[in-house]
C-alpha cells in the first residue's frame, strides 16, 4: 500500500485549509520560481521521465503530448487547455482537487504552460460545478495577488494567465476538440482529426488539452523528481493515481492510491469491502461507464493499471470504480447507461446519433419484456455498426458497455427476456 | 424555436448595471475578436438574472454584445442541458439517476421528491417554489445517491434526508449543502484509511 509520504494530494478531503496559505504550508508553490528556471526542454523530459500517463481516461503520455507543440513561435500565441469537464459516470476525482487542492493545479497549470511557450490557460469546468469552479476561482484570485501568476510570474520573467471557463451541461464536451469547439462559444460537437490540437487547437492555434489530475500532479513530480514518480507502480503504468469507488461498497470513497493496485486490495482496505463480502460481488466496471464491465472471476486478481485492464478486456479509463453486488440488476444498469449515451450524443455523426437511439430503445425492450432471445444478436451487430465509426469514442463508449454485458452476462439477457416473454412479449415467435 | 420550447416570451432584456460589469469581465477573458468565447458565460448569466431561464429576448441580448448572429445563440442555448428556454421554480431539484447513484437507491429519492412536491420530471409547482428534473451523471459518485439544488449539492442522500431538505426549502429555510450523514466529503465513513497523520494548513 502506498505510504502517506509518497501521497500528492495530502488534502483531497478537504480537512485542512485549502487557502494559499494552507496550501503553501503543505509545500504547494515551493520553489517554483526554479522548477522554471529550469526551462522548458528540462521540464517536459521530468515529466517524460516520470512516466505520466493522461489521467483523463485515454492514458496518452503526458510529456509526449506536451512535446508535440511546437518549440519556435511562429507568432500564433499556444494555448493549455485544463479539462474539468468531469462527467463519465461514476467519475468524480477532479471535483476534490477543484475544491480541496485547487493551487495544485494553478501551480500545475503555470508550469505546463511555461514547458509549452503558453501565457495563456482555461480551465474548462462543468458548469454543474459551481461551487467548485468558485474555489478554483479564489485559489487564481489568491495566486494573482502573491505574484505567483500574471505578470512575471513567480519572478520567472514569464507573464501568465489563468482563467475559468464554465461550461453548461454537455457530457460531450469532455471530449478535447468538442471542448475547444465549446470554448469557442459553439455547440460541443466534436473536430475530425488531422488536423490536431497542438497544431491547431483553440482559435486555430497551437493547444494541448489535459486533465485536471495529469496537471495537479506536475509540481510534485517536477520537485519530487520523474525518478521518484517513476518508481511507483509498474513499468508503464507508473505513479500514483486518484480512485473513486462507488456503489456497493461499505465506505464509498476517493482515494489515492499506487498505480496497480490489486483491485481486490483497493476495495478491502479503503472501502470496507463489497457489502455482504467480496464473495457477494457480482461485477466491476472500473473506470467509468465508458469501459466494459468485469465479471467477478476476472476482479478476483486483477490489477489497477491501464495495461491490466486492457490484457482483460476492459480499461483504466478514470479510475471511477463501479462496484455492484449479487443484487444489482445488471441488465438494468447497462440499460440506464444506454439511456445516458443515448442522451449524450451530441448528434453529429450518424452512427451514433442513430445507434444510441437504436441501443437504447432495444435495452428498453429487453427490461419491458418485449424483446427475443435473437434480438441479442442483432443488438450485438448494432454495436459494431457504431463502433469504430464516428469522429469521437462516443460512440465506441457507448457500445462497449453493452458489448460487455453480451459477453459475460448473455445468460442474465436471456433469463429477462424469458421472464418477461409470457408477460408484454408481442411477438408470436417468441422464444 | 419558440414554438419547440415553448419559449413564447420575447421579452426584452437587459443586463442589470452589475451584469453588466460581470459581463464585460468575462468577455475580458479571451482575446480581441474572439468575444463568440463568451457566449456561455453570458447566457450563464442572464439566466441567473432572469430567474433561471432564458427568453428569446436574453438571448438576444446576448447575441448583441458578442456580435454572433442570433441563430448561433440559439444554437448554443438549445444544444447545452442547462440552459432553461422556460421558466422554472425558485427551487430546481435535480436528481441524478445514472448508475452509482441508481446502485445506491436514487429510486427511492426520485418516490421521495415525486411525493413530496407533487411534480413529475419536468414540472414546476403551480407557486413557482419548485422544479423538478432528471439529470444524468453529476460527478458527485462516492456520495451518492445525491441531488443538486440551484447550486448545491446535497449528497449521501436516505429517503427521510430527501425529504427533510424538500421541507427546509418549502419553509423557506436553506439547509445545509454537501453529504446528509455527517460525513465531510468523499473520505469513507468507517474513518480515514490515509492521511490520517498528515498535518498542514
Amino acid at each position: 500500500m502506498l505510504s502517506d509520504k509518497n501521497r500528492i494530494f495530502t488534502n483531497i478531503y478537504g480537512l485542512n485549509d485549502t487557502s494559499l496559505k494552507g496550501a503553501k504550508s503543505r509545500g504547494d508553490w515551493d520553489g517554483t520560481e526554479n522548477i522554471l528556471k529550469k526551462g522548458r526542454d528540462a521540464i517536459i523530459d521530468e515529466v517524460k521521465s516520470s512516466g505520466l500517463r493522461g489521467r483523463g481516461g485515454a492514458g496518452f503520455g503526458t510529456g509526449m503530448k506536451w512535446s508535440f507543440m511546437p518549440k519556435e513561435n511562429d507568432g500564433r500565441p499556444h494555448y493549455l487547455v485544463i479539462n474539468a469537464d468531469e462527467g463519465e459516470p461514476g467519475t468524480c476525482k477532479d471535483r476534490e482537487i477543484l475544491r480541496n487542492e485547487p493551487h495544485k493545479l494553478v501551480e500545475g497549470a503555470l508550469i505546463a504552460s511555461f514547458a509549452m511557450g503558453a501565457h495563456t490557460a482555461y480551465i474548462y469546468i462543468r458548469g454543474e460545478f459551481y461551487r467548485e469552479a468558485q474555489a478554483v476561482q479564489r485559489a487564481i484570485d489568491e495566486a494573482y495577488a502573491d505574484g505567483l501568476i500574471g505578470k512575471n510570474a513567480c519572478k520567472s520573467g514569464w507573464d501568465f494567465d489563468c482563467y475559468v471557463h464554465l461550461g453548461a451541461g454537455a457530457y460531450i464536451c469532455g471530449e478535447e476538440s468538442a471542448l475547444i469547439e465549446s470554448l469557442e462559444g459553439k455547440k460541443g460537437q466534436p473536430r475530425m482529426k488531422p488536423p490536431f490540437p497542438a497544431n491547431c487547437g483553440l482559435y486555430g492555434c497551437p493547444t494541448t488539452v489535459n486533465n485536471v489530475e495529469s496537471i495537479a500532479v506536475v509540481p510534485e513530480i517536477m520537485r519530487r523528481g520523474g525518478v521518484w514518480f517513476a518508481g511507483l507502480g509498474r513499468e508503464n503504468n507508473t505513479g500514483t493515481k486518484l480512485f473513486c469507488i462507488s456503489g456497493h461498497v461499505n465506505n464509498p470513497c476517493t482515494v489515492e492510491e499506487e498505480m496497480g493496485i490489486p483491485l481486490k486490495e483497493l476495495l478491502e482496505k479503503h472501502c470496507g469491502g463489497v457489502t455482504g463480502g467480496w464473495d457477494n460481488l457480482l461485477a466491476v466496471i472500473p473506470g467509468g461507464s465508458s469501459v466494459p464491465v468485469m465479471p467477478k472471476s476476472t476482479c478476483d486478481n486483477v490489477l489497477m493499471d491501464f495495461d491490466s485492464l486492457r490484457e482483460v478486456g476492459s480499461g483504466l479509463g478514470t479510475a471511477a470504480v463501479i462496484v455492484m453486488d449479487k443484487s444489482t440488476d445488471i441488465v438494468r444498469a447497462i440499460t440506464r447507461l444506454s439511456a445516458f449515451y443515448k442522451h449524450e450524443s451530441c448528434g453529429q455523426c450518424t452512427p451514433c446519433r442513430e445507434g444510441t437511439g437504436w441501443m437504447s430503445r432495444m435495452m428498453n425492450r429487453i427490461m419491458a419484456g418485449d424483446a427475443t432471445v435473437d434480438e441479442i444478436d442483432t443488438l450485438e451487430e448494432v454495436t459494431r455498426q457504431i463502433e469504430g465509426h464516428t469522429i469521437c469514442a462516443l460512440g465506441d463508449a457507448a457500445a462497449w458497455p453493452i458489448q460487455g454485458l453480451i459477453r459475460h452476462f448473455r445468460t442474465e439477457v436471456e433469463a429477462k427476456i424469458l421472464q418477461g416473454a409470457g408477460k408484454n412479449n408481442s411477438r408470436t415467435d417468441a422464444a | 424555436m419558440s414554438a419547440d420550447n415553448n419559449n413564447t416570451a420575447n421579452e426584452v432584456f437587459a443586463f442589470s448595471a452589475e451584469n453588466a460589469e460581470l459581463a464585460k469581465a468575462e468577455i475580458a477573458k479571451y482575446p480581441a475578436g474572439r468575444e463568440a468565447s463568451a457566449v456561455m458565460p453570458l447566457l450563464s448569466l442572464a439566466q441567473r438574472q432572469s430567474g433561471g431561464w432564458l427568453s428569446q429576448g436574453a438571448m438576444d441580448a446576448v447575441a448583441a454584445m458578442t456580435g454572433l448572429p442570433a441563430i448561433r445563440v440559439y444554437e448554443v442555448a438549445t444544444f447545452y442541458t442547462m440552459y432553461n428556454l422556460k421558466p422554472v421554480g425558485k427551487n430546481h431539484v435535480q436528481v441524478c439517476t445514472n448508475i452509482a447513484c441508481m446502485l445506491k437507491g436514487s429510486d427511492e429519492i426520485v418516490k421521495v421528491c415525486k411525493k413530496r412536491l407533487g411534480l413529475a420530471f419536468g414540472e414546476t409547482s403551480s407557486d413557482g417554489n419548485f422544479t423538478l428534473s432528471e439529470v444524468e451523471c453529476l460527478g458527485a459518485c462516492v456520495n451518492a445517491p445525491m441531488m443538486q439544488i440551484n447550486d448545491d449539492f446535497y449528497e449521501d442522500l436516505t429517503g427521510e434526508t430527501a425529504e427533510a431538505v424538500l421541507q427546509k426549502l418549502a419553509n423557506g429555510e436553506t439547509p445545509k449543502p454537501g453529504p446528509q450523514s455527517g460525513r465531510k466529503g468523499c473520505e469513507p465513513a468507517g474513518g480515514l484509511t490515509t492521511l490520517s497523520a498528515v498535518k498542514g494548513g
